[in-house]
């Protein structure tokens, strides 16, 4: 190696060999300034979420402790009076949140496979258009698309199922983007790999690629899910509130956690105010529930 | 089981780029044959084309014929997906499948083609991985998964994967070169033992190893960048390598460019 003989480098110190020289100062008086820019920017971004948290913890956790909160409805309880639970609208956030996956994860998935490991040209560009325009929908305009369908033009009732149906619309377009992202991150080494021991495409995407992004393809449908579950226009337009227990998708009004906390909304009376805050805590819950979920699932299965 | 390959008048594109021009050349059963060349010469296109790989990216295409023992691979009454069956392929990085495990791996194209009777899976691994000079190493753990074998075992494990199924052509796409000596020592062992049952293609850049492991050897150079690839010469190994016809062949396997 010969030695470097000049350095033009601005601030560099002179005497030191082949052109190496110490941390200049004014790039670590930068590197001090950009360091507590960032954090700060980092601490600003948590206090909305720690004051929300602790606000919504330190107001509802006393219901939670009940188990009544669990295992019984609002039928019959004033807002006037206390007690009385959740397990209507719990129920009838999960029940709809359930038929919802049921619906959009097949549809989604195959989308996905088909944008991945089909789609050429014309249709392919235009169904990944499609995609990105419900993606962009506000829940609202679901909702009244759905109102239109369901209650105008075939005169059906407002009931749970509706609801589902709106957030099929919303959950879609996520959970095709997020499985079409896994599907693209698996090698197409493992793809010619499996065409060339003479495995048919269709066999190859679902013995070989699936497997290999279903962690993925599961953390997207839970996170999706999580997504879904806290959406609340739907539930104003297609989902009337019910302090009762109803098991039926299709018949009378089902309860879900939002239209709860709107129910209590608004009330001067102590304790519906607790029940708000209960309800909003349990919300937080559930969604936080599938969001840990989706987390442990993508650990443990994870590929490699 | 081994059988010959007769190909003749190939032009192969990519889209409307004609990648190889006008390739005719005979492969025997029962041989090693060597495809060198300089980088984008179109030998691994080329080897592509022996099993209708080619046609798997899109825009992949060919004219001309390739006839395994005298039944054209791309006639139309051909299914893509049995040639594949009859002429199988070995990757440059090896691609064990990261879901399954080593036992699965091997098995994979039996089993995906509907093999499930257990006892012919595990005579298959078994035959596959002494197959492969793998079986020794990795008998005691066949339910591990298959990634988390060295670099050189996974190529093996792939050579293994590929011969599970009983393919009457063996294609490899430079096996060896994601590979250290040591590694490159075992699959080069292999071939020779291997060539015994199967037909055997290789594309190499390393050009001691095309003199080490084939019998024949067919060099592949383009006119200029942008141009097809074309075969410029094709013959016994050892000819090629002391004393061949062409002067390009002559200049690039003595070095003086590529």
């Amino acid at each position: 190696m010969s030695t470097v003989t000049s350095s033009t480098e601005p601030g560099a110190m002179p005497n030191v060999a082949a052109g190496l020289s110490g941390l200049s100062r004014g790039r670590s008086v930068t590197n001090s300034v950009m360091t507590v820019v960032v954090y700060a920017a980092f601490l600003l971004a948590l206090v909305p979420l720690a004051w929300i948290l602790w606000t919504v913890l330190s107001r509802g956790y006393t219901l939670l402790l009940d188990q009544n909160w669990w295992l019984t409805s609002q039928r019959g309880i004033t807002p006037r009076r206390v007690g009385g639970g959740a397990y209507h609208a719990i129920l009838g956030t999960l029940v709809q949140a359930a038929v919802c996956a049921l619906i959009a994860v097949p549809i989604a998935v195959f989308t996905a496979i088909y944008l991945v490991e089909y789609g050429r040209g014309k249709l392919a560009r235009a169904v990944s258009f499609m995609v990105d325009i419900l993606t962009g929908i506000p829940s609202i305009v679901a909702a009244l698309f759905i109102y239109a369908v369901w209650v105008t033009t075939f005169g059906l009732q407002r009931v749970g199922f509706a609801v589902s149906l709106a957030l099929v619309m919303l959950m879609i377009p996520v959970v095709v983007r997020s499985t079409e992202e896994m599907l693209k991150l698996v090698p197409n080494e493992l793809r010619e790999a499996s065409y060339a021991l003479g495995v048919p495409k269709w066999k190859t995407i679902a013995r070989i690629v699936i497997p290999t992004a279903l962690s993925g393809i599961i953390t997207g449908v839970l996170l999706g899910l999580a997504r879904v579950m806290g959406e609340t226009a739907p539930l104003l337009i297609l989902g009337p509130y019910s302090a009762s227990i109803n098991t039926s998708l299709v018949d009378g009004p089902m309860a879900a956690l939002p239209t709860m906390i709107k129910d209590n909304f608004g009330q001067a009376l102590q304790p519906a105010t607790d029940r708000l805050w209960a309800s909003a805590l349990t919300l937080i819950l559930l969604v936080l529930l599938l969001n840990g979920a989706g987390r442990v699932v993508a650990r443990f299965s994870a590929v490699r | 089981m081994a059988q010959r390959i007769d190909v003749k008048d190939l032009n192969v594109y990519y889209g409307s780029f004609k990648a190889v021009e006008d390739v005719s050349m005979s492969i025997e059963p029962r041989t090693v044959t060597a495809f060198i060349g300089p980088s984008g010469c179109g030998k691994s296109t080329f080897l592509r084309t022996l099993n209708r790989m080619h046609e798997v990216i899109a825009g992949g295409r060919v004219e001309g014929t390739v006839a395994l023992n005298g039944r054209d691979l791309y006639s139309k009454d051909i299914d893509p997906v049995a040639v594949r069956r009859t002429v199988g392929m070995v990757f440059q990085r090896p691609n064990p499948f990261p879901t399954m495990s080593i036992f699965d791996n091997v098995a994979a194209g039996l089993r995906l083609n509907g093999v499930k009777t257990k006892a012919v899976l595990a005579e298959a691994v078994e035959r596959s991985l002494k197959g492969a000079n793998l079986w020794n190493e990795v008998k005691d753990r066949l339910d591990k998964p298959g990634a988390g074998l060295s670099g050189g075992q996974q190529q093996r494990l792939c050579i293994a994967r590929a011969i599970a199924v009983e393919p009457q052509v063996l294609l490899m796409d430079e096996p060896c070169s994601a590979l250290d000596p040591i590694s490159t020592l075992a699959i080069e062992d292999l071939i020779d033992e291997i060539k015994q049952q199967y037909t055997i293609v290789i594309v190499t850049h390393n050009m001691q190893q095309a003199a080490r492991v084939s019998d024949r050897t067919a060099f592949f150079n383009l006119a200029a960048t942008g141009k097809p690839g074309r075969l410029i010469e094709m013959g016994d190994t050892a000819k090629i390598f002391s004393n061949p016809t062409e002067k390009a062949t002559e200049d690039y396997i003595s070095g003086r460019f590529g």
